[in-house]
């Protein structure tokens, strides 16, 4: 069996107004738009791997939200409604979605192996959280690749950022050895916002984008400075900076899933490609790519 | 109209176990045992409305209350989903969902009825409402708990509850769906090994028990900040559950207080505790907090040109007045200021007049509903309802500063300035409100009022 590869890992962020914008037929709720910079950066993501081939997508969601260890989902396929319980009027999807669970048991595995505590989730009446589905669809809306879906464990509240770190760069490794040993190709996902304060308020018409706008000025200069980072193959210093960043940003990084994305990227020292970057209810966001292809190691 | 009151209340924990496997443990069973003692408690109320607070609906956008009349689904936790799966259909009262909602907004807060197929009812509210209310004979409320709200914002959601509450003659039961201390075992553990997590947890609350034992909820509400910092995770949700039952009951510190069970759940410290009116002879408030009865945090937070356009609205209404002062002049900051040189009320003999009362807001001075017209004259669309709803919220306001109630109410004079448009709107709210106490009234339709508003009231009141 030939070696498994991860062909692209992408920073893809999951609040469920980039899908109510794009008015899917999946979703009940319809938009005039909005968000439009973030959903190019979506096309211009979608377009550049267009021409790569692929078995499977890893997603790890800051909103399947663990305390007791990680979790996989762990049955073939799921089909239900989600609605967002924060923004029910924007978000009630109903979804289809496929899992790796061969893939997701040998990461489970190597995991297990390494000493964190995981778990496979086999319950059918389990509803997948809305984030693992705006992220699915945003990224491949045809929803015709298998996926992966890692919870996010709660560490950093529970311990520190470094200690979530320190367990997110060990489930890196141990998604990556996963995948190189599956003899598959897959691209990695980390479904998170950067800075993370949201408005409290919702305009009479969400998607009236004269109202969207980064919540403070601070915010906006740590989502560059984490920005700057990744374009120019920086990637260790966003680890070294992880606990500043999120605490001062209050960013979604604390859900791990940025740091496991470049865990399993071996912290790449290349420059990413941004393919967008906006405001959501304030939140800053960054569509980013990380070509892996291009950088095969020898 | 007869006062309601709130009849009993309840903290009870949040997880699955006591659903889907209380004989794993012995512990979770008592506390499935305590849940079904309070379940006889609540049916030997009389109770005809459940109010729970839940910290398992962490919201963002203000306060979310469900006003689905039968939410349906099958929950399955996100940590513990190898237990099974919780069948669930509910009964809501939407009607006081609605008001409920209406009465948030009219004192600041930003609140929205949810009302949607498959809205993922929370896990702490399923275990709640399965194991309090067995056959769904009583109608229930729900309402999230917002991640960024502090004590004022908390305090107000609850006292525009317990206010309404009483208005409509309810008997209602209030719940808060929370852990004490929440910090669980972060690996797997066999079932009979579970405990509290840590002695330094289960000593805190230990002391918090004590004190619920004894009736003093205001006291625990006060040492939340202090609870947070000791036993809470971060982020996970503040523990502000305290701040929302102690003002629904008066911020009393004298309450029965019943600890019925406490337990570990996978670490976490639950407890099952109920409170009870009666006074228990117990100890006063040792020390007080603002009392605040408006919420008048940061809201205007979309852009600038927002602000910018209130204040210009607010700049080209009349000026407002301190109300004046005389004897028998009744003023409140729980009410709008007036636009001329007159108090909200006075008092002469068992009777109280109020000057004429409109829905503008205490200190944001915004009109719910919407205004009539803009600053240019250019009439706008409004809610007739939330107006009328507004004003009744006002006179009551007004009339409790005066040691009335709006049972009291003898004789109201309304004006509308469309009354094609809006008498239908008004008269429906009237209907469940002031209508219920039976009032004479007289509706007049006049041409404008001074500010942007489309009905005014003046009410004549007893002692």
């Amino acid at each position: 069996m030939a070696q498994g590869e991860i062909v692209a890992g992408c920073l893809a962020p999951h609040p469920p107004h980039l899908v109510y914008a794009e008015n899917p037929e999946q979703n009940e709720p319809v938009a005039e738009g909005g968000w439009e910079q973030l959903r190019w950066g979506y096309e211009r993501l979608r377009d550049s791997l267009k021409g790569i081939e692929y078995d499977a997508i890893v997603i790890l969601s800051p909103h399947w939200q663990t305390y007791v260890g990680t979790h996989f989902l762990g049955l073939e396929n799921f089909q239900s409604l989600s609605v967002d319980p924060i923004f029910p009027n924007l978000f009630r999807y109903h979804y289809d979605m496929n899992v790796d669970v061969e893939l997701a048991q040998q990461i489970h595995d190597k995991a297990d192996k390494a000493g964190l505590t995981v778990k496979m989730m086999t319950n059918p009446d389990f509803r997948v959280d809305y984030g693992t589905i705006t992220t699915g669809h945003m990224f491949r809306p045809q929803w015709d690749k298998p996926l992966v879906v890692i919870s996010s464990n709660r560490s950093s509240a529970y311990y520190s950022v470094e200690v979530m770190q320190e367990m997110m760069i060990e489930l890196g490794k141990a998604t990556r050895e996963a995948i190189l040993e599956s003899g598959k190709k897959v691209v990695v996902l980390a479904s998170n916002s950067l800075s993370h304060r949201h408005f409290t308020t919702e305009s009479d018409i969400p998607e009236d984008m004269s109202k969207e706008h980064i919540t403070s000025h601070a915010m906006h200069l740590w989502d560059m400075r984490i920005i700057d980072y990744m374009k120019s193959g920086q990637c260790q210093r966003i680890i070294d900076e992880m606990p500043e960043f999120t605490e001062q940003a209050i960013a979604e990084t604390d859900g791990g899933a940025f740091t496991w994305l470049l865990s399993t990227l071996e912290v790449p020292n290349y420059p990413a490609i941004l393919h967008g970057y906006g405001t959501i209810i304030g939140t800053g966001n960054a569509i980013v790519e990380w070509p892996v292809y291009k950088h095969k190691e020898a | 109209m007869t006062n309601g009151e709130i009849v009993e209340s309840f903290v009870v924990p949040v997880h699955p176990h006591t659903v889907l496997a209380p004989e794993q443990n012995e512990g979770w069973g008592r506390l499935r045992k305590a849940y079904d003692d309070a379940a006889k408690i609540i049916q030997d109320s009389g109770a005809d409305l459940l109010i729970i607070y839940s910290t398992t609906w962490p919201s963002i956008i203000g306060h979310q209350i469900i006003s689905d009349p039968n939410p349906e689904w099958v929950m399955v936790d996100h940590d513990f989903h190898e237990l099974g799966s919780i069948h669930y259909s509910f009964k809501i009262d939407v009607e006081f969902a609605e008001q409920w909602n209406a009465e948030n907004k009219s004192r600041g807060l930003q609140s929205r009825c949810v009302n949607y197929h498959g809205f993922p009812i929370d896990v702490g509210s399923v275990v709640a409402l399965t194991l309090l209310n067995p056959e769904n004979k009583i109608p229930a409320i729900i309402v999230s708990s917002n991640v960024y709200a502090d004590r004022s914002e908390t305090t107000v959601l609850a006292k525009a509850c317990r206010d309404l509450v009483k208005r409509t003659g309810r008997k209602a039961v209030a719940i808060t769906a929370m852990s004490l201390s929440n910090r669980m075992f972060t690996e797997h553990i066999d079932p009979k090994d579970d405990r509290i997590h840590s002695l330094k947890d289960d000593e805190w609350n230990q002391k918090i028990l004590e004190f619920l034992s004894e009736g003093r909820l205001e006291d625990v509400g006060q040492l939340s900040r202090t609870i947070q910092r000791q036993i809470r995770v971060q982020k996970v949700v503040n523990f502000k559950p305290m701040w929302w039952l102690s003002a629904m009951n008066d911020n009393r510190n004298n309450l029965t207080g019943n600890v019925l069970a406490y337990e570990g759940i996978h670490g976490a410290g639950c407890a099952v505790v109920n409170l009870n009116p009666t006074p228990s002879g117990f100890g006063d408030k040792e020390y007080d907090e603002d009392d605040v009865e408006i919420f008048a945090g940061e809201r205007g937070v979309l852009d600038s040109n927002t602000q910018q356009e209130s204040k210009i609205e607010t700049d080209d209404g009349p000026a407002l007045w301190e109300p004046t002062k005389a004897e028998g002049s009744v003023n409140t900051d729980a009410a709008p200021k007036p636009v001329g040189a007159y108090p909200h009320a006075r008092r002469v003999g068992d009777l109280i007049y109020l000057s004429g009362v409109g829905p503008r807001q205490p200190g944001t001075n915004e009109i719910p509903g919407g205004p009539i017209h803009d600053n240019s004259g250019k009439p706008l669309n409004y809610d007739i309802k939330e107006q009328t709803h507004a004003v009744v919220n006002n006179i009551a306001r007004i009339l409790e500063e005066a040691g009335s109630s709006l049972d009291k109410v003898l004789d109201v004079t309304s004006f509308l300035v469309d009354m094609d448009r809006d008498f239908q709107g008004y008269n429906e709210v009237w209907a469940e409100t002031l209508g219920k106490v039976g009032p004479t009234r007289t509706t007049l339709a006049i041409r404008a009022l001074p500010t942007p508003i489309a009905v005014e009231m003046k009410v004549i009141a007893s002692i």
